[in-house]
């Protein structure tokens, strides 16, 4: 038992926050789309193509930062897709977004031979990921910024107060001479960009390598992040800590001898620990603030 | 001068306006009347920039303009409320008034600017609310001051109300009048629609009536009344005077003893087979609760219930209606209707339970029996419910309940939000139903309507019942809690 509190010191903390990163962005990315009245299930799909082409541009060109250019292009791409499939051809939100998710596994899974030679994963210790500035990649701090960030436009800018008008009533928005369909594009832009970022912070920073797969989950567990703060940036930011937290806990406590398979499953039994005793709170959704 | 000619509008087979021809003065109050249906919306539409006409033009002061859309419309200061209000619920006040002109300061959003305009903007109109507030925790009438405030913000010089005082207390509609008058005593001009002739006398200059897409007269509001007009928007006299039933009242059908639930005192009632029994009170008197403890909707705490001589004080809704109990409910959507599901499924519930399976030939023949006989007007009983108009949805209601029978039946605000044709005939059906022999309870809070259809009347106060009377004056006095 003396093992188990000896994980908790300030490695656990350092490490939790650049986990809680990758989730973070996405959750921030999903939270504007829902705000815009898209919930998008695609989070996971976008941010396995920024993974996969943030780590390929790495490989391609030998920068870091150029991959994280083109993975964010690809996750945007990806995600201005789904906006065109749900705003302008209408398509059920849901339906589209499972859709963006199992074109995004296949198509990475697909390019991983042809791209790197080799199935399943890459790695090569000579490619160098993102450098780091007092031991976190610049995302970690660009997500922390976000925050308040997203929290001004959201509340304190005019485009932020028409988006959540939009995302309320569509409708009644165009009769204010707001464009619902351009706002929600844009909404869609944006998360895709941020999508791309939580991404790369996966392929490029955490760790420096592509593996099959390798959000595993975290594209949801930004959603399970949003639907508890309710979209508000800095509720998703607590959320997304927490996540960030469970997954440092399952890193250090295979360390100490606790069977791998059991520890990898803590961040999951956490968001449905999390969404059942939330169950009540959840059922009330539509947001109020 | 504001002038709308020759309108014509169809919907598929159906022509929604057939030359139609308005003409409104600047500064005055007009009223638009008549049936649902009869093409008040649509008119009001053409001018708002909702509706585009098939044939007719509209000029403003002579000029001829084109209204394609909302943003046109408001272009020449004409701005339509709605009567489903088009609120951003978790928006602020003054976020909804100034939606998509916002003050801007710094590259922000200058909300301290949004709300000084919003409190400026009310003061200069008599519409207070606090620009602060979120809309959604607002009452219906501050809601609706929100749209008023929004089109006025608009630059809007016409303002199209449509049935503002639907869904308005009494004394917000007082209120809501007042204000009416004060923007036409500032010049600008305001449209009305409503169906309720006794406001549109009280507050308009001057009255247009609508019948089936045509004009059927323009009256002004000082030199007609509402018989008139509802002549008018109905194409006959309406028959309104009480109709005393042909045989005396047979036995108790319906009886409490000294139930109570909660919001109610021990309640002691009867109504017999062959009457009509009205309650009246001021809305919020425990009319709601009394409904629900009759239905099986609310707990009993006390006393006793019976129906058709069955003991049922705890019986579920659905033993209640297998003793011959009918419930119209007062909110035909949230009780009396599943929006989503068709006319035919909607008649049929309630009485299916006996078989496994539905017998989907038998039930549409059926339903198309019970459409005809109760006069739905309705495309086809395959539609859904929420294709129906506020009276036909009402009359589809009443067919359900009332085709089986009933031995009584509990109607309550049963021509609530319906036009003067469909209320005639919902009249006409409860009238029928007493005739039959059943016991009916009518719960209203339209007193006019009680006079012409109870044969006798209660007064609910504060949950409980105060005194019985067919006497007018008597019965406000019950109702203001003066007891007898």
């Amino acid at each position: 038992m003396s093992d188990f509190f000896s994980i908790f010191d300030f490695a656990l903390i350092l490490s939790a926050l650049r986990l809680t990163s990758p989730i973070l962005l996405a959750a921030l990315g999903g939270l504007l789309t829902d705000r815009a009245g898209i919930f998008n299930i695609g989070l996971e799909g976008q941010m396995l193509v920024g993974a996969f082409l943030g780590f390929a541009g790495l490989y391609w060109t030998g920068s870091a930062w150029l991959g994280l250019l083109l993975g964010v292009a690809g996750a945007t791409a990806l995600s201005l897709l789904f906006g065109l499939w749900v705003i302008r051809l209408k398509g059920d939100p849901i339906i589209v977004g499972l859709a963006v998710n199992l074109f995004a596994i296949g198509l990475t899974a697909y390019l991983t031979l042809p791209v790197f030679g080799v199935q399943g994963s890459y790695d090569d210790p000579a490619l160098e990921g993102l450098p780091r500035l007092f031991g976190f990649s610049p995302l970690v701090y660009l997500g922390a910024l976000l925050v308040p960030a997203l929290w001004w436009l959201l509340f304190k800018h005019p485009f932020g107060v028409r988006l959540r008008a939009v995302g309320e009533d569509a409708e009644a928005a165009s009769e204010a001479a707001v464009h619902p369909d351009r706002i929600k594009f844009l909404a869609c832009g944006l998360c895709g960009v941020l999508c791309g970022l939580a991404g790369a912070q996966l392929a490029l920073s955490l760790v420096t390598q592509w593996v099959q797969g390798m959000t595993a989950g975290r594209g949801f567990i930004a959603l399970v992040a949003i639907m508890l703060a309710r979209s508000h940036p800095v509720g998703a930011a607590a959320a997304a800590l927490l996540f960030g937290l469970a997954y440092a806990m399952a890193v250090r406590l295979q360390g100490i001898g606790i069977p791998p398979q059991f520890v990898s499953m803590l961040p999951y039994v956490l968001t449905i620990a999390v969404l059942v005793l939330l169950a009540r709170r959840l059922r009330n959704r539509p947001v109020t603030t | 001068m504001i002038a709308l000619e020759g309108i014509v509008k169809r919907f598929g087979a159906l022509t929604a306006l057939d030359g139609v021809d308005l003409t409104v003065e600047r500064g005055t109050v007009h009223a638009v009347v008549g049936e649902n249906g009869a093409g008040k919306t649509t008119l009001m539409g053409v001018l708002g920039g909702i509706v585009a006409a098939d044939a007719g033009t509209v000029s403003l002061d002579g000029e001829p303009v084109r209204i394609a859309s909302v943003e046109d419309a408001y272009a020449h200061g004409i701005g339509m409320v709605h009567q489903h209000f088009r609120l951003f619920r978790r928006l602020t006040v003054a976020e909804n008034v100034v939606m998509g002109r916002e003050p801007r300061r710094r590259g922000g959003y200058d909300h301290a600017a949004a709300e000084a305009l919003v409190d400026e903007l009310g003061r200069a109109h008599g519409l207070r609310v606090d620009p602060r507030a979120r809309v959604g925790e607002l009452s219906v009438g501050d809601q609706q001051r929100v749209e008023l405030l929004r089109a006025l913000h608009r630059a809007a010089d016409v303002l199209i109300l449509d049935e503002p005082t639907a869904v308005l207390t009494p004394q917000e509609a007082e209120g809501l009048f007042g204000v009416m008058r004060e923007l036409a005593g500032q010049g600008r001009t305001v449209l009305f629609i409503s169906h309720k002739l006794r406001e549109v006398l009280t507050v308009s200059d001057t009255v247009t009536v609508l019948r089936r897409g045509s004009v059927t007269g323009v009256r002004r509001a000082s030199e007609t009344d509402e018989r008139e007009l509802a002549g008018l928007m109905v194409g006959r006299a309406i028959e309104s005077a009480y109709q005393a039933p042909d045989t005396p009242a047979g036995e108790p059908v319906l009886r409490l003893e000294a139930l109570t639930a909660r919001g109610l005192k021990p309640l002691d009632l009867e109504v017999s087979a062959g009457e009509i029994v009205g309650v009246a009170g001021v809305a919020g008197n425990g009319q709601t609760e009394l409904a629900e403890a009759i239905a099986g909707l609310r707990p009993r705490e006390g006393g006793t219930l019976t129906i058709a001589g069955r003991a049922l004080s705890d019986a579920t809704v659905a033993q209640r209606r297998e003793a011959g109990l009918a419930h119209i409910p007062e909110d035909r959507y949230a009780r009396g209707l599943a929006r989503e599901a068709t006319i035919a499924e909607n008649l049929l519930m309630g009485t299916h339970r006996r078989r496994f399976r539905l017998d989907r030939r038998a039930m549409n023949a059926r339903a198309r029996e019970l459409v005809e006989a109760f006069d739905v007007r309705a495309g086809d009983v395959g539609d859904r419910a929420a294709t129906l108009s506020g009276g036909n949805a009402q009359k589809l209601v009443i067919a359900r309940e009332l085709a089986g029978e009933p031995a009584v039946v509990l109607a309550c605000q049963p021509t609530r939000g319906v036009d003067i044709g469909a209320a005639e005939f919902v009249h006409a059906q409860l009238r029928a139903a007493r005739d039959r022999g059943a016991g009916v309870l009518l719960i209203s809070a339209d007193l006019d309507e009680l006079l012409a259809l109870a044969d006798r009347i209660v007064v609910l106060y504060e949950g409980a019942l105060v005194g019985e009377s067919r006497d007018e004056a008597e019965l406000g006095l019950l109702m203001a809690g003066a007891h007898a």
